[in-house]
Parts: structure tokens; C-alpha cells; sequence
């Protein structure tokens, strides 16, 4: 940002910008494409997630990064009730919003070193790392549009009371093997993380 | 329109793919390198949604596994970030590419 902007006013652009940068997508699409409501809740929030990630995997700071990943997982939260997926929406923002981004946080402030900020960011083979990320996302784009995925129904919303049966019916056995490697996941991070006797974090 | 074709579910969750890659292979930062591994299984929890709301006979399905998936991320969170918390404490630093006790 140039510096000639007096610094009061750098909160108030960026705001605009991505304001702009959120809601044009969708406006447009309402205005020239005839997209109902739900289209231009689509895409707004697609475009904050995709947004909030490119903050995520850019940003210097890494608590923004943190801070930037909970807005992603809300975005996408909201795309999952889009999908009609109401519980794991839900879900989402229970396990992800509420328990891990405040670990990653955590984390972030235990292992905060003074020098770690002002250094750099990216490793030495970020070019090539983004070269293999774009050509990534263009073999997914080509694969998925070229796919034929068959018979496809309407957008169905799922039934938390149905959901709730085939979880305790037919994947029972799943859901309690998920319990047990949770219960051992928590174990093995108290044993991992534990403190030797005589050391000082 | 968009929201209900699977091709905008699929793409968008490539592109989130596609970044949880690059912030995995570019940062510097362990935890960073942990936060990009989370984009990656929000995305692939992501098509497994749109799977589960367009192919018929997947409806319920695909959100009990992206509820599996969400719980496993879970587990991987905790292991990883005490992993990350124990090499700090010998380390001292969060950055990867001075992890190089294995290669001296």
C-alpha cells in the first residue's frame, strides 16, 4: 500500500477491497447470469474461502494465517449448508472453528520465536511449489468438467434423523474405530508433547 | 444455477486443493505446514459433500464420511502439533528447513 495514504485509513480500503472482491462475483452473477439467491450465497462464500486461503498459505504472520484459516472454515461451513449437509456444517464449525484452529493457535504462540516473523516466509522452492499447485488445480478443473459422473439427482438435503441412523446402523463399526484412534490420538499427544522432567519450555 | 451443478463443488474444492499443496510445499513454517495440510482435508471433505448431495444413492453416505473425515482431522491435528511442540523444544525454532539433524 502506497505510502502516501495516511494510516488511518488502511483498515477502511482494505474492508472495501474485499468487500468488492466478495460480493462483485456474486452480484454479477445475480444481475447478468439470472442467478437466484442461493447462487450468490454460493459464491460469496467460495470467494471468501478461496480468499481466506490464499491469506492462509501467503500471509507473514502467522497468527493472521490462524486468524485468516478460522474465516476459511466458516466459509466452507456455509457452503456445506448450501449442499444441505446440515450436520456436518455443523461439525464444521464445532471440531474445526472451535477445537482445532484454537490448537493451531496455541501452538502458534507456544512455538512464537522473535526472529521467526521478520524472516522469510517461503522456502526456496516456493516457484516451483506454485507452478505444481496451478497445474494442479487445471488438471482437477479439466478432469471434473470432462467426467461424465453419471446419473446426478437435484441438490437433496440430508436428514439429520436419517443421517443419525445410517451412522449408528450401518457404520457403526466405523464410528467406534474413529473413537478408539481419538482416544489414542489424544494419548499419544499428552505422551508427544509431555514435558521431560527438569526442562523448561 | 452454480449451486446446483456438482462441476462448481468440484472445481471449487480443486482450488482449494491446489492451495493446501502450495502453502504444504512452500512454507518455511512447521505450523504453517500443518494449517496447509488442513485446507487440503477441508477440500477433499469438501467433494465428498458434493458427492453426497448430487449422486443418487450416496445421500446420506457422504456425510457420515465427511463426518469420519472431520474426526480423523481431528486426531491428525493433535498428534501433529505435539510433534511440531516437541521438536521445538529441542530446536528451538519452528522452521523446517533448519531440521537438520538427519542429514549432518
Amino acid at each position: 500500500m502506497p505510502s502516501w495514504i495516511p494510516g488511518a485509513f488502511r483498515p477502511l480500503i482494505v474492508t472495501a477491497v474485499l468487500a468488492g472482491v466478495v460480493l462483485t462475483p456474486a452480484i454479477l452473477t445475480v444481475l447478468l447470469w439470472g442467478g437466484d439467491f442461493t447462487d450468490a450465497l454460493f459464491l460469496v462464500f467460495a470467494v471468501t474461502m478461496l480468499v481466506s486461503a490464499l491469506a492462509v498459505v501467503t500471509m507473514r504472520d502467522i497468527i493472521r494465517c490462524g486468524l485468516a484459516m478460522i474465516v476459511c472454515f466458516g466459509a466452507l461451513a456455509g457452503i456445506y449448508l448450501i449442499a444441505g449437509a446440515t450436520l456436518v456444517a455443523a461439525a464444521q464449525v464445532v471440531v474445526y472453528i472451535g477445537a482445532i484452529s484454537v490448537l493451531i493457535l496455541f501452538a502458534i504462540m507456544l512455538t512464537e520465536t522473535k526472529a521467526a516473523p521478520s524472516r522469510l516466509v517461503f522456502q526456496t522452492q516456493a516457484g516451483p511449489a506454485g507452478v505444481a499447485a496451478v497445474v494442479l488445480a487445471v488438471v482437477i478443473a479439466i478432469t471434473v468438467t470432462a467426467t461424465d459422473w453419471g446419473e446426478l439427482g437435484e441438490r437433496l438435503h440430508t436428514a439429520t434423523d436419517t443421517l443419525a441412523r445410517v451412522l449408528f446402523a450401518d457404520y457403526v463399526l466405523p464410528f467406534e474405530i474413529v473413537g478408539v484412534l481419538l482416544l489414542a490420538a489424544v494419548i499419544g499427544g499428552v505422551f508427544i508433547a509431555k514435558r521431560e522432567r527438569g526442562e523448561s519450555l | 444455477m452454480i449451486a446446483n451443478s456438482l462441476d462448481a463443488y468440484l472445481i471449487l474444492s480443486g482450488l482449494l486443493f491446489a492451495i493446501g499443496t502450495f502453502g504444504f510445499l512452500a512454507r518455511r513454517n512447521a505450523i504453517s505446514m500443518l494449517m496447509s495440510i488442513e485446507l487440503m482435508l477441508n477440500a477433499v471433505n469438501l467433494a465428498i459433500v458434493g458427492f453426497g448431495a448430487f449422486v443418487v444413492g450416496l445421500a446420506e453416505n457422504g456425510s457420515v464420511i465427511a463426518i469420519m473425515v472431520i474426526a480423523v482431522a481431528a486426531a491428525e491435528a493433535t498428534v501433529g502439533l505435539a510433534i511440531v511442540i516437541a521438536i521445538f523444544r529441542n530446536r528451538r525454532t519452528p522452521l523446517v528447513d533448519e531440521y537438520d539433524a538427519m542429514r549432518r
